[in-house]
């Protein structure tokens, strides 16, 4: 019983740690439909890593990266607004991911798991590749971290003082879809987003620097995972959501708490 | 003459739009090279092309060796929910906060440094986005529309600031403007753009190009424009008469 809670808050804090400065971006850039979409199509992922017998981190991963192409592709080719190809790819992902599930023979897949998250069944094995992929990212993120901000910023600037922009921007890329894998088996794809964004939110109002807003997300992240468990282990409601709905109650604390000078 | 860049030719078409056609000039060290022309006449994206940011169709940029180009955008449109002072502004162009700070008096706001960058007025903005270009000791400095949402009295001591920066570092300067008549006293060159070059030189002959007249209205190229005060950057009007003043 206790190995249980303590596998699921090691690696609920393992995914906060990287979603603090990852949302952060996400909500700089405006990415939060993007991250939507990613994260919807990691359905589809799960449905492959199955057919195909590999990881299915690994085929999430894939298959977000793909999908991050496709946009790139079609924002190139299409006269439409970058918010109706995301509506596009994101529903049709999901569509054919939860096609894929129901029509797959094996019996044993939990849909609720994948969709909502099963943070209370994670294994070791799972929590620490939490852990190792969220500390890769977190590294990725730290020494990347100057360019990052110079892109979001102003991208044209930063191109013509010598950012390599295109191989951050892929690197930023890259990260997303690894977060969106490992933060599957928290939050599930329907609530991946909300991990990213609300703790990121709520750290907005007490950041004096973008350095200071991605450790205040971290921190906010990590105590929503720690109110959501409890409320989870007392009220026996799902983990993942109670994690989320945590995160929504302390981002509305946050707007009545005075604010720092 | 020290020519610094070459624009040899440069077309660029997307899809069915022609948006520049065979543009040609140079710019030298220690000049101030000011484009102008009417809305949609391709100014931004010449300038985009000169900045390596957009690859023209056809012709070709050739700049001296090794040289650094500082840049000030048209526009700053910076996230609200990103928390960054001017300070860390800066020091995305330069890791060494003595010189963001000396960067910031150079543009004469050096109190500034440590404000949010969301709560900078438009000429303050346009300052510090000046202070960023020139930490990186630029020899061609190219400033899209460097007055943009600066009130007029503003517009002329930022149009001496950039007059002041030339004649201290002796940098090749191409800055976009709207209009010609207050640039004027501080631009060495005119190039009058629309899709094509239709006529450059000295700003009093581009003033009374026939072209330059029928592409701007003569009502917009005869009108001169004095004013008895001065503004400082806050919009006070100070009581100083400024050295372009003729009457008051």
């Amino acid at each position: 019983m206790v190995d249980f809670l303590f596998l699921a808050i090691l690696a609920g804090l393992g995914v906060a740690l990287i979603t603090g400065p990852l949302g952060a971006f996400v909500v700089w850039r405006r990415m939060a439909y993007f991250g939507d979409t990613l994260a919807h199509s990691a359905l589809l992922g799960i449905a492959l890593s199955l057919w195909l017998e590999i990881s299915p981190g690994l085929a999430v991963a894939i298959v977000c990266l793909s999908i991050a192409g496709g946009l790139l592709a079609m924002q190139n080719q299409l006269a439409l607004a970058t918010d109706t190809i995301l509506g596009i790819l994101s529903h049709s992902s999901l569509a054919l991911g939860l096609i894929a599930i129901y029509l797959m023979p094996d019996a044993r897949l939990n849909l609720e798991g994948i969709l909502f998250g099963d943070l209370l069944s994670v294994t070791a094995g799972e929590t620490l590749t939490i852990w190792l992929v969220g500390i890769v990212v977190l590294g990725l993120l730290i020494w990347l971290w100057r360019p990052l901000i110079a892109i979001t910023v102003h991208q044209d600037l930063a191109q013509v003082e010598g950012t390599p922009v295109a191989m951050v921007k892929a690197v930023l890329m890259l990260s997303l879809a690894l977060v969106i894998a490992i933060a599957m088996k928290v939050v599930g794809v329907l609530l991946i987003t909300a991990l990213l964004v609300i703790p990121a939110a709520t750290a907005r109002r007490f950041a004096t620097s973008p350095e200071s807003m991605a450790v205040y997300g971290s921190l906010a992240g990590m105590v929503a995972v720690l109110t959501g468990l409890t409320l989870s282990w007392f009220m026996d409601a799902p983990a993942g959501p109670s994690v989320v709905l945590s995160a929504g109650v302390l981002f509305l604390l946050a707007q009545l708490a005075r604010k720092p000078h | 003459m020290s020519i610094i860049v070459t624009a040899d030719n440069i077309s660029l078409r997307i899809g069915e739009h022609q948006i520049l056609l065979n543009v040609s000039f140079q710019l030298q060290l220690r000049q101030i090279t000011t484009l102008i022309g009417p809305n949609g006449a391709g100014k931004t994206s010449l300038i985009r092309i000169l900045l390596g940011l957009q690859k023209p169709s056809a012709g070709k940029v050739v700049l001296a060796n090794g040289i650094r180009t500082g840049y000030m955008p048209q526009k700053m449109a910076i996230d609200s929910t990103l928390p960054l002072s001017v300070k860390g502004f800066l020091k995305l162009a330069d890791h060494n906060a003595d010189n963001c700070y000396e960067a910031l008096n150079r543009v004469g706001v050096p109190q500034l440094l440590n404000s949010p960058m969301a709560h900078l007025s438009g000429g303050e903005t346009q300052r510090v986005l000046l202070a960023r270009a020139l930490l990186r000791k630029p020899q061609l400095l190219v400033l899209d529309e460097p007055v943009q949402g600066v009130d007029v009295n503003g517009q002329e001591a930022l149009y001496n600031l950039i007059s002041d920066i030339r004649d201290q570092t002796g940098c090749a300067i191409l800055m976009v403007s709207h209009d010609l008549h207050l640039v004027m006293a501080a631009t060495d060159n005119v190039l009058c753009l629309n899709q094509h070059l239709c006529c450059t030189g000295a700003p009093e002959e581009v003033r009374s190009d026939p072209i330059y007249r029928e592409l701007f209205g003569v009502r917009t190229a005869l009108y001169t424009h004095h004013h008895d005060h001065q503004h400082d950057l806050h919009g006070a009007v100070s009581n100083e008469h400024g050295e372009h003043c003729h009457h008051g």
